[in-house]
């Protein structure tokens, strides 16, 4: 399965953008959260976009990524946000109470 | 029509995707809609990803045998039920099951696995609960699993194993409509 690169990471403004890959499971996640950090630290970004443009299937693996990015920047006052979200994912977002947390923005 | 299919693969993190489609690919034939694909699917993952990380504690970070040979107490068993000295590897990764059987539209899956089981099953289920904060996964993989299949029922032996029984009825979907 694929991992993302250095070319899913962008940073706009004072957003770090991410783009996820087409699956996002247990085993790709680690690389997705040790980089998202990294950049987080680095460029000192407050906000976090996920981007599903790219993405097939989720488990529950997706909201540890989301929750746990959202617990480093929420004190600073970051938001999360997603975009390109697809029915699945949306019912994920519902499901796990994850919708109260991010800002779903239409495109 | 009944149909029947089980396979057994090393509990490392890259077989998540396989077991997944491979689930996947044996209903296929039943033309499930897209969103009863996707419920097994994330129920199968969540499924097989405990058995990984939970149950063997097979993880790339953090504390867990993959990497710490000192905490490994479970699965290094002989035959006789005794455990292995000598050799830190053996029984390194442990296999995981998974067992399917179509009968009509339902499908039985079984997933199961001879890692170091489950102390508190019930404590287990909550949702958020999770013995392992430091992987940042959710707490929500039995969750999930209940709510995206019909039926769960999980039975653990502490240092035997776990097996976790779900049900689902695929063509469901001109009903609900």
């Amino acid at each position: 399965m694929e991992q993302v690169t250095a070319g899913d990471f962008r940073i706009i403004d004072n957003c770090l953008m991410i783009r996820l890959p087409e699956e996002i499971d247990h085993h790709g996640a680690g690389i997705i959260c040790e980089n998202a950090d990294r950049y987080l630290v680095r460029e000192e970004v407050c906000n976090v976009i996920f981007d599903f443009e790219k993405t097939r299937f989720m488990d529950s693996s997706g909201i540890g990524i989301i929750m746990g990015r959202y617990r480093k920047i929420a004190c600073f006052g970051g938001r999360v946000y997603a975009i390109h979200v697809d029915r699945q994912i949306r019912r994920i977002f519902k499901l796990s109470g994850l919708n109260k947390i991010v800002e779903v923005l239409e495109s | 029509m009944r149909n029947e299919m089980e396979i057994i693969f090393d509990a490392v993190s890259e077989n998540e995707s396989f077991a997944r489609v491979a689930v996947a690919a044996f209903i296929a034939h039943l033309n499930p809609t897209v969103e009863e694909m996707a419920d097994i699917k994330t129920a199968v993952s969540e499924a097989v990803t405990n058995s990984i990380i939970h149950g063997y504690e097979n993880t790339e970070r953090g504390a867990g045998p993959g990497n710490n040979p000192s905490i490994r107490p479970f699965r290094r068993k002989n035959d006789n039920n005794v455990t292995e000295e000598g050799d830190a590897n053996a029984g390194y990764p442990g296999k995981v099951r998974i067992h399917c059987i179509l009968e009509k539209e339902m499908l039985h899956i079984e997933v199961a696995d001879d890692g170091k089981g489950i102390e508190d099953v019930e404590r287990a289920m909550e949702p958020l609960f999770t013995t392992r904060p430091e992987l940042e996964r959710s707490g929500m993989g039995f969750a999930f699993m209940e709510a995206f299949m019909d039926d769960l029922e999980v039975e653990s032996t502490v240092g035997r194993g776990t097996k976790v029984h779900m049900i689902k009825k695929i063509g469901m979907s001109e009903w609900i409509s």
